[in-house]
């Protein structure tokens, strides 16, 4: 087993794909991807008494989901770890009661599942553990009552917002081989543009995806090219854009690249304004359609770059700018 | 690329929403909600034999109870993402918010859920009414003291 | 005639807020408190009170007017009180909405749930 460390990367030898469990609300159900997921609730408080248990749920049995389909059970798991986007990170906190295995929170925002597998495939390589499942989730109503509003206040939204994804996602990572690894993977620094509008996420992240995807290419030597498919995370339809014209401006030829935001709704028929965000956005897309699409050798390599914006209304409101992060791994189908 | 060239290119690349329809939406909602009234206020006025001044408090409380039903039913932040300010300016979006919150907080109990966050997006609107008729009125006060 | 009047005013001040919302970084919270505070500011001189009498409800149901009655409230009160009635009075004219509003959305709450 050899790492190599390059830069802000690192290639892994000894690190696989083993399983995963897909949970999404409604307007994910109803999406374009909607098919692809394990199990959709068609509303937000999925049989439980508030929304913050709603998610607790959906993210239980996504972890379910996950370790049936390898018949494995929960202390067959050398070592859990995840985020989502609450306060105290909650959702994973207070599941990770019913885990009886040591379990790490983690916060990367929207980031954070791309964050999860990166610091979980480091541990796999390095050797100290041999299974962990990673856990992320997000819930449009939980994210907005910490975030934004009360669900029911008649706001009119900007047209730059975007719509928190509602879903959860559990991933098995292994040392035992599988059809699919985790190839590379480049830690983000936190980039912050002078961005302070909490309402145009998409903005204030895409430096911090440039900065990533940039430093990616540099330290493996690679461009675009050398990928089926590059997707970010959340940057959405004004993102997304503002992200290509950033890559043309610096003539980097941008082939191959879509963002999970534009990719998990409909943005023109759901309301969903510049699209997806939310840890469940990047995570369902990659697990729910791309891992999929790599298993059946329709793509051979892909690198997923989950984007975090890693604002606090607090401090919004007390007029800093918004700081941003993306984490990057690189998924390959194994020969 | 610095911060300044960045702010220019996604100004450029910034989707424009639709401000003029939003403006024409805002002005057809907010004068039906005044139509609304006017129509609740003769009620009154006819109904109970009240003047204007006194059939006004009657129309508010009806109105203010429309308002939360409609939060509750899950229907005024329907209509408020077509009328913006529309729904959000007359009294009954001060209704909203103060119904939209408390009911938000329902998962918290009573005291630390509902009593304490009711207040939460209304309050501002309290604080510098009072605020600034307390500073206006001992103003007005002083200056009549001089007439 | 007098419906005309109230849809056309509260039409309009719907429409400026609209515009101020849409073109700067305030949220409603911002613009009703602004425009609670241009209502009592109308009231000093007793503009408001002309503009009620023009608008009828169309004067009474945007935010202003409850600056405006918070202020009228305050100043009838210190013909009686002398200054201590712009404490005394400010609630007389706004009690009645501001005890509905608690009032019902305690129930709301209490019978509903939020849904998203």
């Amino acid at each position: 087993m050899s790492s190599h460390f390059l830069g802000n990367s690192v290639k892994l030898d000894n690190v696989y794909i083993a399983s995963s469990g897909t949970t999404c609300g409604p307007l994910e159900f109803f999406g374009p991807l909607g098919s692809y997921f394990d199990k959709g609730y068609d509303d937000y408080h999925c049989g439980e008494k508030s929304f913050e248990k709603a998610e607790r749920k959906m993210l239980r049995e996504a972890l379910d989901i996950c370790l049936k389909r390898e018949q494995l059970k929960l202390k067959d798991i050398d070592l859990y770890m995840g985020g989502d986007l609450l306060n105290q990170i909650t959702t994973v906190n207070y599941l990770a009661r019913e885990i009886p295995q040591p379990f790490i929170g983690i916060y990367g925002a929207c980031s954070s599942f791309a964050l999860s597998m990166a610091i979980s495939s480091l541990l796999i390589e390095a050797g100290y553990v041999d299974k962990i499942v990673t856990l992320v989730s997000s819930h449009n109503a939980t994210a907005e009552r910490q975030y934004r509003y009360p669900v029911e206040y008649g706001v009119q939204k900007k047209a730059t917002t975007t719509f928190t994804a509602t879903g959860a996602v559990a991933t098995l990572l292994t040392n035992q081989k599988t059809s699919v690894r985790v190839e590379s993977i480049t830690l983000g620094k936190v980039i912050d543009y002078n961005q302070n509008d909490p309402n145009d996420m998409g903005r204030a992240m895409a430096p911090a995806a440039y900065d990533t995807i940039i430093t990616h290419f540099k330290d493996l030597k690679r461009s675009f090219k050398d990928y089926d498919l590059v997707v970010t995370g959340d940057l959405s339809t004004y993102g997304h854009k503002i992200l290509k014209t950033m890559m043309q401006q610096n003539k980097i030829d941008v082939v191959h690249y879509d963002d999970c935001g534009c990719m998990l709704y409909d943005v023109h028929k759901q309301e969903v304004f510049q699209g997806g965000s939310g840890c469940a956005c990047s995570a369902l897309v990659t697990m729910g359609y791309l891992y999929p699409l790599l298993k059946e050798k329709k793509y051979k390599r892909i690198l997923v770059v989950a984007t975090g914006a890693l604002l606090s209304p607090m401090l919004s409101a007390q007029k800093e700018t918004i700081p941003c992060v993306a984490h990057a791994v690189s998924l390959e189908v194994v020969e | 690329m610095d911060r300044k060239e960045y702010d220019q290119l996604a100004e450029e690349l910034k989707p424009n929403g639709h401000k003029i329809s939003n403006a024409f939406h805002a002005f057809i909602y907010g004068g039906v909600i005044g139509i609304i009234a006017q129509g609740v206020l003769e009620f009154f006025m006819k109904t109970y034999k009240y003047s204007q001044k006194e059939a006004t408090p009657l129309m508010i409380i009806t109105l203010v109870f429309v308002a939360c039903l409609l939060t509750g039913l899950g229907i005024y932040d329907n209509i408020a993402k077509h009328a913006g300010a529309g729904t959000f300016i007359p009294i009954t979006g001060f209704a909203n918010s103060m119904a939209s919150s408390a009911l938000d907080s329902k998962s918290e109990g009573l005291v630390l859920g509902i009593g304490s966050n009711m207040f939460k997006l209304g309050g501002t609107v309290l604080t510098y009414g009072i605020v600034s008729s307390s500073l206006l009125g001992v103003i007005r006060y002083v200056i009549t003291l001089f007439r | 005639m007098n419906y005309i009047m109230a849809f056309l005013f509260s039409g309009f001040i719907c429409f400026v807020a609209q515009l101020i919302y849409d073109n700067s970084k305030l949220t409603p919270g911002h613009i009703t408190s602004l425009f609670v505070v241009i209502g009592s500011f109308l009231d000093l001189f007793h503009v408001y009170d002309k503009l009620v009498e023009i608008f009828h409800a169309g004067a009474l149901i945007p935010i202003t007017s409850f600056g405006h009655s918070l202020m009228h409230g305050a100043m009838a009160a210190t013909k009686e009180y002398g200054i201590f009635g712009v404490a005394m009075g400010m609630f007389d004219l706004t009690a009645a909405g501001i005890i509905a509003a608690i009032l019902f959305s305690f129930l709301v709450a209490m019978i509903f749930k939020p849904k998203s």
